[in-house]
C-alpha cells in the first residue's frame, strides 16, 4: 500500500508539470495583456505607461524566460505577485477568499448529500411509484433552472417582498456589534439562500445517481441471500443494501475536493459573496497571468490529491479491491 | 436642443418640488441645522484596487481615493476651480509660473503637518520613470518646482499650458510615509493616510470597505459620520437591496428610473434625480479605410442615423443628442454647428454623389463592383453599445449600407481590432470631464499604435486649434478656438456623435442638501448630513 502511495504521488509530479505548462501557454494565446488592459482608453495615460509596465511584469521577456522564472519561484512556493495594480502576492488574495468559498461549499455538499441520498433510496426501493415520479420531476426541474433566475427570484421574494431574509452578502452593516448568538443568526441567515442556490442544481445528479446504485445493489445475490434468511426489510435495505450502494459515493466524493475551493461566478456575483469564482474570473478578464496560473496550481494539485484520496479510501472502504490489488501486487 | 434642455431643467425642479412635498417639509423653508452622525451605505460593482491614487486607475479606487485624499484645487459645484489643499494661487503674466500659497492648517490623518515639501514629492512621484502612474503626462509639461518656504509652492512651465492649473487637482501623498521606497510595494496601498474628510477603518476585499469622517479635517469635519461600499458586482442585486432600503445611493439604468421604481414603496425611501453625464457615445470610422475617406460618406451615414430613436429606445429618453465632444450644457459647447438630423433621402443623394448606386438592384450601393458592407465592432458587457448597433444597423440597411455587428470581449477587442487598426467602424464612448483640451483623441500626432486617435483623423486645422487652445488661458479666446473645432469636426463627422446620457441617482431620503448641480451630485458630499430623528445608523 505506502509502495503504491509513493508511487502515484511521483507520478503527480510529471503530471503537474505538464499542467502548469500547458495552462502557461494557453494563457498567453488568449489576445490582449494585463497591461492594455490597465492603460488603454485612458486620455491621460501615456504608451510609455505600458512599456514601463511590461517591463516591471518582465512581460518583454520571450515567453520561455517568464515560464521559466515563474516555475523557478513556485518551487520555492512562491505563487509571484498579482498583475493588478494593488501587486498584492497571489498567495495573500487566494487566502482571504478560502474560507467562505470552502465553507459555502462543504455546506452546499452536505445539503445534497443529505437530501439526495435518501431521496436515491427511496425512490429506488419504490421504483416507478408517484414518488419516484415526482422526485425525478422536482430534482430535474432544479437542475434545469438557470441558478441565477432562481436565485433573483429568490432574493426578490424572501428578501423584498417578506423582508425575512438578507439579499446579499455575508454579514449585516453592524455585524461587529451583534451578540455572539446574534451573530451565528445573522451568518446563517445570509448564508442560508446561497447554500439552498448552490445544492438545487446537484441533486439531480447525486440522487439519480444514489437511486441506479441502489437498484444495482438490490439485483445482487446477496441480497436474495439476505431476504431468503428471512431479515427484514429495513434491514436488508438499509444494512446489506445501503452500505454497498454507497461506495461509489466515495469517488464522487473525492472528484468533489477541487471542487470545494472552485466557486461559480455567476453565483457569486449574485449573491455578492467574495468567493473564488469571481476572483478567478476577474483574473482572466484583466489577463492576471501569476492569479490566473496560481488558482489553476492550487487547484490542480487538489484535483489530483482528491483522486489519489478517492482511490485510496476506495480501497479501504472496498475489502474486493484491497484484495485484488494485494493480488496484484 | 435648448427646448430638451429646458424640458430637462423643468423636469428636474419639478423633481425637486415633488421631493420636498413628499417629505413633509414645510416647502424651501425647512430650517437645515446640519446634524453629526448616521451611515451612508453605496454599492459599487467592482472593489477598489489600491487606494493610492497615483497607481489606482478604476472608478471604484477613485471614489472612494475622493475622500481620502485632497488636491491642491478642485471643482466647485458650477465647475469653476476653486482652492483646496492651496488657499490661493498667482499665475505668472506669461502664464508661464503658478504660486500656490497653502493651507496652513491642513495635517496628515497621522498627524503629521502638511506642507510644501508634500507637493514636491508629489511631483517628483508622478513623473518617476519607476512610477507605473496613468497621470504623469499633464506633469511632464513642467520645467521646475520650487518651494520657497513650507507654504508656498512655485511651478514653472516652458510654456503655457491650459490645463495646469487643474492638474494640480490630483491627489496628494504623505511624502513623510512614501519618500525614497518603492511605491508599488507601499502599505499605503491598503491603509492609506491621507488629508482628507474621511478615513480608512475596514477594508475586507470584494465584501466593503468602510469609512469614518475624519474630525480634524481642515475644512471641518463632514456630517455623515460612516461611509460603507458595500461590493455587489451584480447590478440586478444592488437593485433588490436598494429596494430593501438597505443601500443609500444607486445610480439607475433607465429602465430601473422609469418602470421600476415608480411605486410608492421606492418614493418613500429614495429621492430619484436625473442630469447630463459627462461623456458620450459614438460611431467612430476608421478613416484609413477607402471607402470612408470621402467625407460626404460620412456625412451620409450620419443623416441615416436617427439619434432622438436611440435615445429614446437605448436610454429611454434619459439622454440627448450629442453634436460634438462637449456636453450641450457646458460654456464650451458650441451651438451652431451642422447638425445632422435624421433624412434618409439625403443621406442617399450624398452617397450617390459620392458614387455608391445600387447598380445592380440588390438592394445594397455599390461601387466600382463593390458593395458597401462594413462591420462595426463594440465591446462586450455593455448593453446599451450593442443595442445602438442593432438600432444603427437597421436604418443603415434601409439607405443600402449592408452592415454587421461584431460585439467582442474587451481585451480581445483592443489587441485584436483597435490597436492594429483592423476595423472598419466602431461604437464606444469617451468620459471627459470640464476641461475642453482633446489633444490625446483628435492630433493627428496621436495616430499612432495603441494612441487614442485610432481612427486616423488627420486635419491641419484641427491640430492647431488644438495646439492653441491648451496654451490660453482666458476662457472667451479658448472658446474662440474649440468653436472652431467643433465646426471643424461636425462638418468632417470622422464620428458619429451619438448620445450624451444622463445619470439617473437614487439617494435616500434621509440625507439633506443633495442637490444636483453640473458637477454632479456628491460634489457637497461632505455637506450632506441626517436630522437627528431620521438617522437610521447608531454606530
Amino acid at each position: 500500500m505506502l509502495q503504491y502511495l509513493v508511487k502515484r504521488l511521483l507520478l503527480l509530479i510529471p503530471l503537474l508539470l505538464g499542467i502548469t505548462l500547458i495552462s502557461f501557454v494557453v494563457i498567453h494565446l488568449a489576445p490582449g495583456e494585463p497591461t492594455d488592459m490597465q492603460t488603454q482608453m485612458n486620455p491621460q495615460a501615456g504608451t510609455e505607461l505600458q512599456d514601463r509596465l511590461r517591463v516591471q511584469y518582465g512581460l518583454d521577456k520571450p515567453l520561455y524566460v517568464q515560464y521559466g522564472k515563474w516555475l523557478s519561484r513556485l518551487l520555492q512556493l512562491d505563487f509571484g505577485e498579482s498583475f493588478a495594480s494593488d501587486r498584492r502576492p497571489v498567495f495573500d488574495k487566494v487566502v482571504e477568499r478560502l474560507p467562505v468559498t470552502i465553507l459555502l461549499n462543504t455546506l452546499s455538499i452536505l445539503l445534497i448529500l443529505a437530501v439526495s441520498i435518501p431521496l436515491g433510496i427511496i425512490s429506488a426501493v419504490r421504483r416507478n411509484s408517484a414518488f419516484d415520479r415526482a422526485a425525478t420531476v422536482l430534482v430535474f426541474a432544479g437542475f434545469a433552472m438557470p441558478s441565477f433566475w432562481l436565485a433573483l427570484l429568490m432574493m426578490d421574494w424572501f428578501g423584498v417582498r417578506l423582508g425575512i431574509l438578507p439579499v446579499s452578502g455575508l454579514k449585516s452593516i453592524g455585524y461587529e456589534y451583534l451578540s455572539w448568538g446574534g451573530q451565528l443568526l445573522d451568518r446563517f441567515k445570509h448564508l442560508l439562500l446561497p447554500v439552498f442556490v448552490a445544492a438545487i442544481g446537484g441533486l439531480a445528479g447525486f440522487s439519480r445517481y444514489m437511486r441506479s446504485n441502489m437498484l444495482d445493489v438490490v439485483r445482487q445475490d446477496y441480497i436474495l441471500t439476505a431476504r431468503a434468511k428471512g431479515l427484514s426489510e429495513r434491514t436488508v435495505i438499509y444494512k446489506h443494501a445501503l452500505r454497498n450502494a454507497l461506495l461509489p459515493v466515495i469517488t464522487v466524493l473525492g472528484l468533489s475536493v477541487p471542487g470545494l475551493i472552485g466557486g461559480s461566478v455567476i453565483f457569486e456575483t449574485i449573491f455578492a459573496i467574495p468567493g473564488m469564482g469571481k476572483l478567478f474570473y476577474d483574473g482572466v478578464m484583466m489577463r492576471d497571468y501569476p492569479l490566473i496560473m496560481g488558482i489553476l496550481v492550487m487547484g490542480a494539485i487538489l484535483t489530483l490529491l482528491g483522486n489519489l484520496l478517492a482511490d485510496v479510501s476506495y480501497a479501504l472502504a472496498d475489502p474486493r479491491i484491497r484484495h485484488n490489488q494485494q493480488g496484484e501486487g | 436642443m435648448r427646448s430638451l434642455l429646458l424640458g430637462c431643467l423643468l423636469l428636474l425642479s419639478m423633481v425637486a418640488c415633488d421631493n420636498a412635498e413628499q417629505a413633509g417639509m414645510p416647502g424651501v423653508e425647512e430650517v437645515l441645522i446640519p446634524e453629526y452622525g448616521d451611515t451612508f451605505i453605496e454599492a459599487s460593482i467592482g472593489d477598489a484596487s489600491t487606494l493610492l491614487p497615483v497607481l489606482a486607475s478604476d472608478s471604484s479606487s477613485s471614489d472612494i481615493n475622493s475622500l481620502i485624499y485632497n488636491g491642491l484645487v478642485r471643482y466647485n459645484k458650477n465647475l469653476i476651480i476653486e482652492g483646496e489643499l492651496a488657499e490661493s494661487w498667482d499665475i505668472s503674466a506669461d502664464n508661464l509660473t503658478i504660486t500656490f500659497h497653502l493651507r496652513h492648517d491642513v495635517k496628515w490623518q497621522d498627524g503629521a503637518p502638511f506642507t510644501s515639501a508634500d507637493v514636491k514629492f508629489n511631483y517628483e512621484l508622478y513623473i518617476d520613470p519607476k512610477t507605473p502612474t496613468a497621470y504623469a503626462e499633464a506633469f511632464k509639461q513642467v520645467t521646475r518646482v520650487e518651494t520657497p518656504d513650507p507654504y508656498t509652492f512655485v511651478v514653472h512651465y516652458a510654456e503655457p499650458y491650459a490645463p495646469a492649473l487643474i492638474s494640480w487637482a490630483t491627489p496628494v501623498h504623505p511624502r513623510h510615509l512614501l519618500e525614497g521606497r518603492d511605491i508599488t510595494k507601499s502599505p499605503l496601498a491598503r491603509k492609506p493616510v491621507g488629508t482628507g474628510p474621511y478615513k480608512l477603518v475596514e477594508w475586507q476585499s470584494g465584501e466593503k470597505i468602510v469609512l469614518e469622517s475624519n474630525p480634524d479635517y481642515f475644512a471641518g469635519q463632514p456630517y455623515i459620520k460612516r461611509v460603507v461600499y458595500r461590493i455587489i458586482p451584480d447590478i440586478s442585486t444592488q437593485f433588490l437591496e436598494l429596494q430593501t432600503g438597505s443601500l443609500d445611493f444607486m445610480g439607475l439604468s433607465p429602465l430601473q428610473f422609469d418602470r421600476q421604481t415608480d411605486t410608492f414603496a421606492f418614493r418613500r425611501l429614495y429621492n430619484k434625480f436625473s442630469y447630463l453625464n459627462f461623456g458620450y457615445t459614438y460611431l467612430g470610422y476608421n478613416l484609413r479605410k477607402p471607402m470612408f475617406q470621402d467625407r460626404r460618406v460620412r456625412q451620409a451615414l450620419s443623416y441615416a442615423i436617427n439619434k432622438q430613436e436611440i435615445i429614446d429606445g437605448v436610454l429611454l429618453g434619459y439622454g440627448v443628442a450629442a453634436t460634438g465632444p462637449y456636453k450641450p450644457d457646458s460654456w464650451v459647447y458650441n451651438r451652431q454647428v451642422p447638425r445632422y438630423d435624421y433624412n434618409p433621402e439625403k443621406a442617399r443623394a450624398l452617397l450617390a454623389e459620392a458614387g455608391w448606386t445600387d447598380s445592380d438592384g440588390d438592394g445594397v450601393l455599390d461601387k466600382d463592383g463593390r458593395d458597401f458592407s462594413f462591420v462595426i465592432v463594440t465591446n462586450q458587457g455593455n448593453d446599451l453599445r450593442a443595442k445602438t448597433g442593432e438600432i444603427i444597423q437597421r436604418r443603415f440597411q434601409e439607405v443600402g449600407v449592408k452592415v454587421k455587428l461584431r460585439v467582442i470581449e474587451w481585451a480581445t477587442f483592443l489587441k485584436e481590432f483597435i490597436n492594429p487598426g483592423n476595423f472598419d467602424a466602431t461604437i464606444l464612448g469617451w468620459s471627459g470631464g470640464p476641461e475642453p483640451d482633446q489633444y490625446n483623441i483628435w492630433h493627428s500626432s496621436k495616430t499612432g499604435p495603441r494612441q487614442l486617435n485610432f481612427i486616423g483623423f488627420k486635419n491641419a486645422e484641427v491640430d492647431q486649434l488644438l495646439e492653441k487652445g491648451r496654451r490660453v488661458f482666458d476662457q472667451q479666446q479658448r472658446k474662440v478656438y474649440y468653436d472652431r473645432f467643433q465646426q471643424i469636426l461636425a462638418e468632417e463627422q470622422p464620428y458619429t456623435f451619438l448620445y450624451v446620457p444622463e445619470a439617473l441617482p437614487a439617494v435616500s431620503k434621509r440625507f439633506r442638501r443633495v442637490e444636483p448641480a453640473p458637477a454632479g451630485i456628491k460634489y457637497n458630499f461632505t455637506q450632506w448630513f441626517v436630522p437627528r430623528a431620521e438617522q437610521k445608523y447608531s454606530r
